[in-house]
């Protein structure tokens, strides 16, 4: 072994001390996300260090977008062959209530912030259940085709239901979640009041009636990548996405499109570690865990994509992107300038009444 | 091989039996004896078990890959027995409940769900159950998660109070030594961690009949402990509901005077002190929690659903929904499904329709060519089914878009105007498009083996006797295609209605299908017993159809070639 090697080990120790100290662990791990430049940026930021670190094996599979059913039927069969899962706040919330992922003890399971803070308030409010360990804060906002909106680009956003001064189709995500939230507020409700609102059958019909108004000039997306393609092609004016897909289209691809930040929706995104690992692969996606959300490590992920990191000690040292030298700090969906206007995304409200307005809402759209 | 010379000499014998019954009367005898007929027989059995051994492997193979786990997934459908297994007293007391009445259940159903909750939380099964009962009433899932966390408190003043009236009820060995068999206690002593598992719990004969709620909860408690936390049941301090449950027995009626075991005299000092304990009012404490609580919606949901089987996820599946008064409609803005399945019936059809119209041509041309020809343009057949389904659908998508590559032809041509282009995708066209497209080879393959089989000879012969070109194909060919016909028909069909894939890219609102809704149940809301039930309903319809075609065209003329 040489000098260099024992100096990275002793470092790997170091950064994964606490409880997985001297314990065994597995030498191999899987760890599932959602693939593209999200994957990409994780692979950079954490598992390439941690995999240096350790020398730990990492397979990487693109499974996020089924990970609920696909954890389910694992844990039904009783053979869990994922170590660490990238879901969004909304899923956590199911495989936690299911009893598919572990309970995590924050302050004692992950590291301190680098300015001495206990995990706890570092994460503060992104801490939303006890399984979630919160990655990065993104958003679902509208981009729109600077050549095809007229003069007067849109402003806010209450405009994409604006049909006579932005005639034209607007692309949005094919579930309730974000539209009705944003049809209530462009109907007049008041944005503290609206989750109060949708609670109610009445709330729920107003939403769908707004939303009514711009059916038929609405195309409706179910994955993230199809807002970008469509506003590329011109096949739509504006369109809602996740706001490091619109970044790739205006800064990598450098495609006639801009940000609309008002409104923007707030989500999180985060890791699970899914329940029924043996001894050494809990320990290991633990420790793996523990390294990919400290302070640094999150920090660098957004030198790869324009997601915000969910520590408050990481703000501070988001840099350029790693490739095209730009600054990153504006295209952030934290970002003060950017966030003047926004909604925190109602993950309770949501985990509740997912099915039935989901229910409502697709009986409203195949008719 | 070791069977085939019998076969052979069992043949061999039966001829030479034909040929002795010519010269005698009575039953025809194989040549060492046997009737002819028993001796045949054995013959085929062994053929027959030749025959079975030999499909053995896919059988089981099937058997174990395939149809164990639809009719595993279709068993879901109307399983539903985690209701009465996590609240398994509550469920029992509401049977008492009129869920028809106005009232909600009564304070002794209230501590009967204490305990239920008590255990299940321990467990962090009532969040399981929450988003299973939020299928059916929206905001079940918060409130049993948000029961979950506060359920622990709820029943402690009888445990402070316990603890205050004596030290003795403080600890786990106390309680064992009057709870637990003196066998138990005693294997107890010896165990040690390294020995492997405990031995189980066994309750003191005599215990259960004098505090039977407490016995009740001791046992589900000890059970958890041992088996599921792996802890030291010996050294483990009771949990609330125990004490809740002890206060439930000493100030019930019971027969403690009767009771002479270790602990008597502690367990009537409680009984007299436990009289004048502060209670706990369980309703008010569940209302404290969420007033939900003290709506009847909720209770009636609890109690509709307490059956191990329930018709719950078939009636979601049409559009009805459970309730304490039967089976009802559900209100308009929530009916989906009947569209659904119309729809996809419908749009397969038209799929079906338009393969047929397409394919059949092309397989003509197919069988009706030289060998040479026939096989360059069988490649272009083949070419796409051999190309990835999402890559030609992705690929209908460029083409037609509204800045596609065929609205900006017809664009250039001058046949639409720029702003009137026209809506191909996003929509059933754009489904059903796609699919004719996706599932053509599945039409023209057996088509076009159906037609090779047609010998050109008829045609010759129904025109040298006067048919007309047309009257020649459509009296003479056309009758003899339909077995390929209906072979394709059958596959494209069934293939279509299955499909979720192509219409989710390309058939926006109106051009999707009923497995989307199974598919989104399955990997979106979880709700599998609803998805099975789709499911179920899906493959009822295609057996349905199946057989109807049967009766009409008759399944015998369909020919793969």
């Amino acid at each position: 072994m040489n000098l260099t090697k024992v100096l990275m080990t002793s470092t790997a120790l170091t950064l994964a001390a606490g409880m997985s100290h001297g314990q065994e662990m597995a030498d191999e791990m899987t760890i599932v996300s959602w693939g593209g430049a999200y994957s990409n940026s994780q692979i950079k930021a954490y598992s390439e260090p941690y995999a240096a670190n350790t020398g730990v094996k990492i397979i990487n599979d693109e499974s996020s977008a089924e990970a609920v059913a696909k954890l389910r039927a694992m844990n039904e069969a009783g053979n869990v062959t994922w170590d660490v899962v990238d879901v969004t706040a909304a899923d956590s919330f199911r495989l936690c209530d299911e009893g598919l992922a572990m309970e995590i003890d924050f302050d004692e399971q992950l590291a301190p912030g680098d300015d001495g803070s206990t995990p706890s308030d570092d994460f503060g409010d992104t801490l939303i259940n006890d399984c979630f360990i919160p990655q990065i804060v993104f958003s679902t906002t509208f981009g729109y085709r600077t050549d095809l909106v007229g003069d007067t680009p849109p402003t806010e956003i209450c405009d994409i239901f604006d049909t006579d001064a932005y005639p034209g189709k607007r692309s949005l995500e094919k579930r309730p979640i974000g539209n009705m939230e944003w049809a209530l507020l462009c109907d007049g409700v008041a944005k503290d009041e609206i989750y109060d609102v949708l609670e109610t059958a009445e709330g729920q019909e107003q939403a769908l009636a707004k939303l009514d108004t711009i059916k038929d000039d609405v195309v409706w997306w179910s994955a993230g990548a199809d807002t970008p393609q469509l506003l590329a092609d011109g096949e739509v004016i504006m369109g809602s996405t996740y706001n490091g897909r619109l970044f790739s289209v205006i800064a990598e691809q450098d495609q006639p499109v801009e940000m609309l930040w008002d409104g923007q929706m707030f989500d999180l995104d985060g890791w699970i570690i899914p329940a029924g690992l043996s001894d050494e692969r809990k320990a290991r996606a633990l420790d793996y865990v523990k390294f990919a959300t400290d302070t640094k490590r999150l920090a660098d992920q957004s030198k790869y994509i324009a997601y915000g990191p969910a520590r408050a000690s990481s703000a501070p040292l988001v840099d350029k992107h790693a490739e095209l030298g730009i600054d990153m700090a504006p295209h952030m969906p934290t970002d003060p300038a950017n966030s003047k206007n926004v909604f925190v995304f109602n993950y309770e409200f949501w985990a509740d009444y997912r099915d039935d307005v989901d229910a409502k809402f697709q009986a409203w759209l195949v008719k | 091989m070791s069977e085939a010379p019998t076969a052979q000499t069992a043949s061999s014998h039966a001829a030479e039996a034909r040929i002795a019954d010519a010269a005698h009367t009575g039953p025809m005898l194989a040549a060492d004896g046997t009737p002819l007929k028993k001796s045949l027989n054995r013959a085929l059995r062994v053929q027959k078990m030749r025959a079975l051994a030999l499909v053995a492997p896919l059988l089981i193979f099937v058997l174990v890959t395939f149809i164990a786990p639809i009719a595993d997934m279709l068993f879901r459908s109307v399983e539903n027995d985690i209701v009465s297994e996590t609240l398994p007293r509550t469920t029992t007391m509401l049977a008492e409940w009129d869920a028809k009445s106005t009232d909600i259940p009564p304070e002794p159903v209230f501590e009967a769900l204490y305990k239920d909750m008590f255990f299940a939380a321990e467990a962090k099964l009532h969040t399981r159950l929450g988003s299973r009962l939020n299928y059916e009433l929206t905001g079940t899932s918060s409130l049993f998660r948000k029961s979950g966390r506060k359920v622990e408190d709820m029943g402690e003043v009888y445990q402070d109070q316990f603890e205050v009236q004596n030290d003795f009820w403080k600890t786990g060995e106390n309680w064992n030594s009057f709870m637990a068999s003196d066998a138990w206690l005693a294997a107890m002593a010896d165990w040690k961690p390294a020995d492997g598992r405990q031995p189980a719990f066994e309750l003191r004969d005599g215990i259960a009949s004098t505090l039977p709620a407490t016995s009740a909860a001791y046992v589900q408690y000890a059970d958890f402990i041992q088996n599921v936390d792996e802890k030291n049941l010996y050294k483990t301090d009771p949990w609330a509901v125990i004490y809740s449950s002890l206060h439930e027995d000493l100030t019930g009626e019971n027969d403690l005077a009767a009771y002479s075991g270790p602990a008597s005299a502690e367990l009537s000092a409680a009984a007299t002190a436990a009289a004048t304990f502060e209670t706990v009012n369980f309703t008010e404490a569940f209302a404290g929690i969420d007033k939900d609580w003290t709506t009847l919606e909720v209770w009636q949901t609890i109690k509709v659903y307490s059956p191990k089987f329930t018709s719950g996820y078939f009636l979601n599946a049409v559009d009805m929904q459970k309730s304490v008064d039967g089976a009802e409609m559900r209100p308009e803005n929530q009916q989906i499904y009947g569209i659904l399945f119309w729809r996809t019936m419908v749009m397969s059809m038209a799929i079906t329709l338009s393969c047929i119209l397409l394919g059949y041509p092309v397989a003509w041309i197919l069988a009706n060519l030289p060998t040479r020809q026939a096989n360059l343009l069988m490649i272009l057949v083949l070419l796409p089914f051999w190309t990835s389904l999402l890559v030609r659908t992705s690929a209908w998508k460029v083409m037609l878009q509204q800045q596609g590559v065929i609205n900006d032809t017809l664009v250039w041509l001058g046949i639409v105007g720029t702003d009137d282009r026209l809506a191909l995708i996003n929509n059933q066209t754009g489904t059903i498009i796609a699919m004719t497209h996706i599932l053509l080879p599945f039409m023209i393959l057996p088509m076009y083996s159906v037609m090779q089989t047609i010998q050109p000879t008829y045609l010759r012969a129904a025109k040298s006797l006067g048919a007309t070109n047309w009257t020649a194909f459509w009296r003479v060919y056309f009758p003899q295609s339909i077995p390929g016909i209906g072979a394709g028909s059958i596959l494209v069909f069934i293939l279509a209605i299955g499909y979720y894939i192509t219409p989710a890219i390309v058939g926006g609102t109106s051009g999707t299908f009923i497995s989307n809704r199974i598919a989104y149940h399955i990997s979106q809301s979880l709700n599998w017993g609803l998805g099975a039930a789709l499911g179920a309903i899906l493959l009822a319809a295609v057996l349905l159809l199946y057989y109807a075609y049967d009766k009409i065209v008759g399944i015998d003329n369909v020919k793969l070639g």
